[in-house]
C-alpha cells in the first residue's frame, strides 16, 4: 500500500469508526498467517482466515461427513477416475465476475500448474478436467483417487477469481480475491487482517457482521487478558492450562473440538547412517518406549487434562480410529522385558529432538522421565523448529518429537509418512504390506473397504512404530459470552455462518 | 559544522557496506533451511526446487548479495518470503510504529531518569538519595514482560482504562494511538529511566565538585542556577551520548515489549523474520538499523556542539 492510499484507508476507516465498530468482529489468532493465497499458503491460521475469505467447492459437517458448498453436488462413475461435479449458479467472486465451471477449470489449473503452488501433491491425480456446460465440470483422474473430495474441502478446493490472479501472478495474496462471505480489505503484516461483508454474497442473510478484523497475538495470556478487556470478541487456541481461569470467568464460554492432527515422536528407521541404533533398528524398543509412556499422566501433566491421549494418526473419536489397539497403559515392567528380550537388559540410551517452545519441551521432559524408569535413556536436543526440520528431512536424528496439523481424509494422515519413498516419510520407513494397503486404500470410494484397509495399516504400524503417537490437539476457543451460534469443527476452523453477536 | 557532518557521513558509507556483508554472511551461517519452512507440510519436492529458483537460493552466495545490493541500490530491498509483500513497504509500515514506541518510551525515560539524577546527585548520601536509587534499579531489574503482563492485567483487565494490547497509527486516531502505547511505553521506559539515572547522577558528581561550580557558588548565585545552567548543562554531554545511544536501540526494535503488548514494530517483524529464516526482511531491518544507528551517533556529536561550543575544533 503506497504513503497516499494508506492515509486515504485511515480517513475512510476513521470516519466510519464510530458505525462500524458496534458490527466489527474481533478474533484473536495465534499467529500472522503467511502469504494470504490458498494455493501458496501453508499455515494452519491463514486457514483459519481462508473460512472467512474464500468458499469451497465442498465443506465438512462437525462429523467430517463432505457436504456441497460451491458445488451442489458430484458423482463418480463406475471404475472411479471420472467425477463430475455440478455448481451453484447464484455465486460472484468479491471483484463481480461470475463463478462458473469456466472458473473451477482455471483454479484447478492453478493449483496444478503455478510453480509456486503448494497444492501440487493434493491434486495431482487429476489428470484432465472438461467444462460441460456453464455449471457443469468433468474430472478426468489417472487412477482412482478416493481422497480427492477431502481436498477440495480445504485449500485446493477454495476458489478464487480467475480475472484477479491472471492479473495478479504470484502476487496474488497480496489483494485475494474469493468467494466467501467476506471481501479482503487490508492488512498490517503482524498487526491486523480486515474483511468486509460481502453483500452480494450467496448466503448473505447468514452472516451478522459487517466486518470481521483478525488479531494475532501470540502470547496466549496476553491473548486472553485481551478477550477480557473486551478487546476481542473470540480467540482461538487457548492454552489448556489458562482453560481452568477462562472457566472461571462468568462473561466467557468456552467451546472445543478434538483436532484433526495428532503429536508423535517420529523415529529414524532408515534414514542414513543415524538410523543404525537400537531404537531405529529394532522395533521391539520402539514398542518399550512406546510401553514406558503414561499417556494419560502426560496429557495430565502438560495440558491439565484438556487434550487427548492417543496412539494412532486419528484420535479415539475419529471414525477411522482403530478400536482393537486401545491407548496403551503404561506398562514398565513389560517395557523392561521386551528390551531385555531384543538384547538391551542393561538399557539404551538415545537422543530426541524437540522444538525449542516451553509445552513440547515439557512433553519429552516428562517423557525422559517416564522412559527413564524403563531403562530408556533420553538426551534431549533442543533445537528451533526451522533446524529440527531439516535435520529430520536430511536424516541428521535418530527420534524427533514433531506432529501433523491433520486432514479431513484419513489418507493425509498416514500414506505420506508411511508409504516407502512418501514425501514426508522421514523415518524412511518402508514395508511392502503397508505401501500395499494404503495405495488400496486410495482406490475405493466406499468407506467400508477404506476402512478395513486402515484397520489392517494400524495393526501393522502398532508392530513396528516407526512414529509413537502421543496426543492429539483440542481446539479451545474462548468467546465473549454475549456470542451466539458458534459451532466448534474439528478443522480447527471459524466459521461464522450463522454466528450472532448479542447486543 | 557542515564540514563535520559530511566527514561523518562519508565515513559511515564503508560501516553500512561492512554491515550488510556481515549480515548476509551470518545469516547463511545460521542452521535450517527457509525453504523447507516456505514449502509447507508436505514439502512437495517440485515445489522446493521452484522457490529455490524463485529466491536465487542455488546461486553461490557473493552471486546472491551482489544481486541483493545492486537492487538495493535502486531501492527493491526484495519481497519477504513468507506474505510476499515488499520487504520496503513492510520497513515503511513498521518504522513509524517503532519510532513512535521509541519517542514516547524516551520521554517518559527522561523525565524521570534526568530529574532523579540530579536530585539524587544533589542530595547524596541522603535517605533520598537511597530512595532514588532504589527505585531505578528496580526499574532496570523488573523483566520488561513481567511488567508486562501486570500492566495489562491491572490496567485494561481489572480497571479497564487503556487497551490491553494492539496499535492505531497515529494518523488515524492520535488520541486512541498514544493511549495504545502509553503502557509498552512505559514499560519500556522505566527500564531505560534507570540508566539515565545512572549516568546523570555520576557525571552530575563529577561536575558538581569542579572549581568553576564553587566559583558560581561563591558568586552568590541562587542554588536552582547553579544546578541547571552551569552544572546540569556540562554534565548532560555523557548524558546525550547514552541517551542517542539508547534510542539507537529503540529504533532495532524492543522485542519482548513489543511481543507481548502486539506492536507490529521492527522487534516482532525481524523475530518472526528470523524464525522464518525470511531472508531478505532480515537484512533490510538490519540495513535501516545500521543506518539509524549512525544518524543518531552523529546526531548526538552535533549535539555536543551544540550544548558544548569548545568541542567545534576536536
Amino acid at each position: 500500500m503506497t504513503f497516499a492510499k494508506y492515509m486515504g484507508a485511515a480517513a475512510v476507516l476513521a470516519l466510519s469508526a464510530g458505525f462500524a465498530q458496534a458490527q466489527d468482529l474481533r478474533i484473536g489468532l495465534q499467529e500472522d498467517p503467511d502469504v494470504l493465497d490458498p494455493d501458496q499458503s501453508r499455515t494452519f491460521v491463514g486457514r483459519i482466515v481462508y473460512a472467512s475469505l474464500c468458499d469451497k467447492l465442498v465443506d465438512i459437517t462437525p462429523d467430517l461427513e463432505i457436504i456441497p458448498m460451491l458445488a451442489t453436488g458430484w458423482s463418480w462413475n463406475d471404475d472411479g477416475t471420472v467425477l463430475t461435479m455440478t455448481l451453484r449458479d447464484d455465486v460472484v467472486f468479491h471483484d463481480g465476475t461470475p463463478f462458473n465451471a469456466e472458473a473451477v477449470a482455471a483454479n484447478i489449473d492453478r493449483s496444478k500448474n503455478l510453480e509456486t503452488s503448494r497444492r501440487k501433491s493434493e491434486v495431482r491425480s487429476i489428470e484432465s478436467w472438461n467444462v460441460i456446460d456453464e455449471f457443469t465440470i468433468e474430472m478426468t483422474l489417472a487412477a482412482p483417487d478416493a481422497t480427492l473430495i477431502a481436498q477440495f474441502a480445504d485449500r485446493s478446493g477454495m476458489m478464487l477469481s480467475p480475472a484477479a490472479f491472471n492479473e495478479a501472478g504470484e502476487d496474488f495474496g497480496l489483494n485475494p480475491v474469493c468467494a466467501g462471505p467476506f471481501s479482503f480489505s487490508e492488512r498490517i503484516q503482524q498487526d491486523r487482517i480486515v474483511l468486509d461483508k460481502f453483500e452480494d454474497y450467496y448466503r448473505a442473510d447468514e452472516i451478522a457482521f459487517d466486518s470481521v478484523t483478525f488479531l494475532p497475538i501470540p502470547d496466549t495470556t496476553v491473548r486472553l487478558a485481551n478477550l477480557r478487556a473486551g478487546d476481542l470478541d473470540m480467540l482461538e487456541r487457548l492454552a489448556a492450562t489458562d482453560v481452568g481461569s477462562a472457566e472461571a470467568d462468568a462473561g466467557l464460554q468456552l467451546e472445543r473440538a478434538t483436532s484433526l492432527g495428532y503429536q508423535g515422536i517420529t523415529i529414524n528407521v532408515g534414514n542414513g547412517p543415524r538410523a543404525e541404533n537400537p531404537l531405529g533398528s529394532n522395533a521391539d524398543v520402539r514398542e518399550a518406549l512406546s510401553l514406558a509412556i503414561d499417556r494419560a499422566v502426560l496429557n495430565q501433566v502438560v495440558f491439565e487434562g484438556a487434550f487427548a491421549p492417543g496412539n494412532q494418526p486419528y484420535s479415539p473419536t475419529s471414525p477411522w480410529y482403530n478400536a482393537s489397539f486401545p491407548v496403551p497403559e503404561r506398562d514398565v515392567e513389560a517395557a523392561r522385558a521386551l528390551l531385555a528380550e531384543a538384547g538391551f537388559a542393561d538399557g539404551v540410551a538415545i537422543e530426541v529432538q524437540v522444538p525449542n517452545n516451553p509445552v513440547q519441551t515439557q512433553v519429552m521432559q516428562v517423557i525422559q522421565a517416564m522412559a527413564g524408569e524403563a531403562g530408556i535413556t533420553i538426551e534431549l536436543a533442543s533445537k528451533e523448529f526451522a533446524t529440527l526440520l531439516a535435520d529430520q528431512s536430511a536424516g541428521e536424528y535418530t527420534a524427533s518429537q514433531i506432529g501433523w496439523s491433520g486432514r479431513v481424509d484419513p489418507d493425509g494422515n498416514i500414506h505420506q509418512f508411511m508409504t516407502t519413498g512418501g514425501g514426508i516419510n522421514d523415518s524412511k520407513y518402508s514395508n511392502e504390506s503397508m505401501d500395499q494397503l494404503l495405495n488400496d486404500a486410495r482406490l475405493s470410494t466406499d468407506p467400508a473397504v477404506r476402512r478395513e484397509s486402515y484397520n489392517a495399516a494400524i495393526a501393522l504400524q502398532q508392530e513396528d512404530f516407526p512414529i509413537i503417537y502421543l496426543y492429539h490437539q483440542v481446539w479451545i476457543w474462548a468467546l465473549d459470552d454475549s456470542m451466539q451460534g458458534f459451532t466448534p469443527y474439528p478443522d480447527g476452523m471459524i466459521r461464522l455462518h450463522g454466528v450472532t453477536q448479542a447486543e | 559544522m557542515l564540514t563535520f557532518l559530511a566527514r561523518r557521513i562519508l565515513i559511515a558509507i564503508p560501516t553500512i557496506i561492512l554491515i550488510s556483508i556481515f549480515v548476509f554472511g551470518l545469516q547463511n551461517l545460521l542452521p535450517g533451511d527457509p525453504i523447507l519452512v516456505m514449502a509447507g507440510e508436505e514439502r512437495d519436492p517440485q515445489v522446493i526446487e521452484a522457490l529455490r529458483e524463485k529466491y536465487r537460493l542455488n546461486d553461490p552466495i557473493p552471486i546472491q548479495y551482489f544481486a541483493w545490493a545492486g537492487n538495493a541500490l535502486q531501492g527493491d530491498l526484495g519481497i519477504s518470503l513468507r506474505t510476499q509483500q515488499p520487504v520496503l513497504e513492510l520497513i515503511g509500515e513498521k518504522l513509524p510504529v517503532t519510532i513512535q514506541l521509541a519517542v514516547m518510551a524516551l520521554i517518559i525515560a527522561m523525565v524521570i531518569g534526568i530529574p532523579a539524577g540530579v536530585i539524587s546527585a544533589y542530595k547524596k548520601g541522603t535517605w533520598i538519595d537511597w530512595v532514588a536509587n532504589v527505585i531505578a534499579l528496580s526499574g532496570l531489574s523488573v523483566p520488561n514482560f513481567w511488567l508486562g503482563i501486570m500492566l495489562i492485567l491491572l490496567v485494561s483487565v481489572q480497571l479497564g482504562w487503556l487497551p490491553a494490547s494492539g496499535y492505531q497509527p497515529l494518523a488515524e486516531d492520535p488520541l486512541q494511538s498514544i493511549r495504545t502505547m502509553l503502557m509498552p511505553a512505559f514499560v519500556l521506559g522505566t527500564a531505560l529511566a534507570a540508566t539515565l539515572m545512572r549516568h546523570t547522577r555520576s557525571a552530575m558528581l563529577t561536575v558538581l565538585q569542579s572549581d568553576y561550580v564553587r566559583t558560581a557558588r561563591a558568586k552568590g548565585l541562587k542554588e536552582q542556577t547553579v544546578l541547571t545552567t552551569h552544572a546540569l548543562r556540562n554534565a548532560l554531554v555523557p548524558v546525550v551520548t547514552v541517551t542517542t545511544l539508547l534510542f539507537g536501540e529503540l529504533l532495532a526494535g524492543a522485542v519482548l515489549t513489543e511481543q507481548i503488548f502486539t506492536i507490529p514494530g521492527f522487534g516482532k517483524l525481524v523475530v518472526d523474520a528470523v524464525f522464518n529464516r525470511d531472508y531478505a526482511v532480515v537484512q533490510g531491518i538490519i540495513l535501516c538499523t545500521g543506518v539509524a544507528f549512525i544518524a543518531m551517533n552523529i546526531l548526538a556529536d552535533a549535539t555536543y556542539r551544540v550544548l558544548n561550543p569548545r568541542m567545534t575544533s576536536t
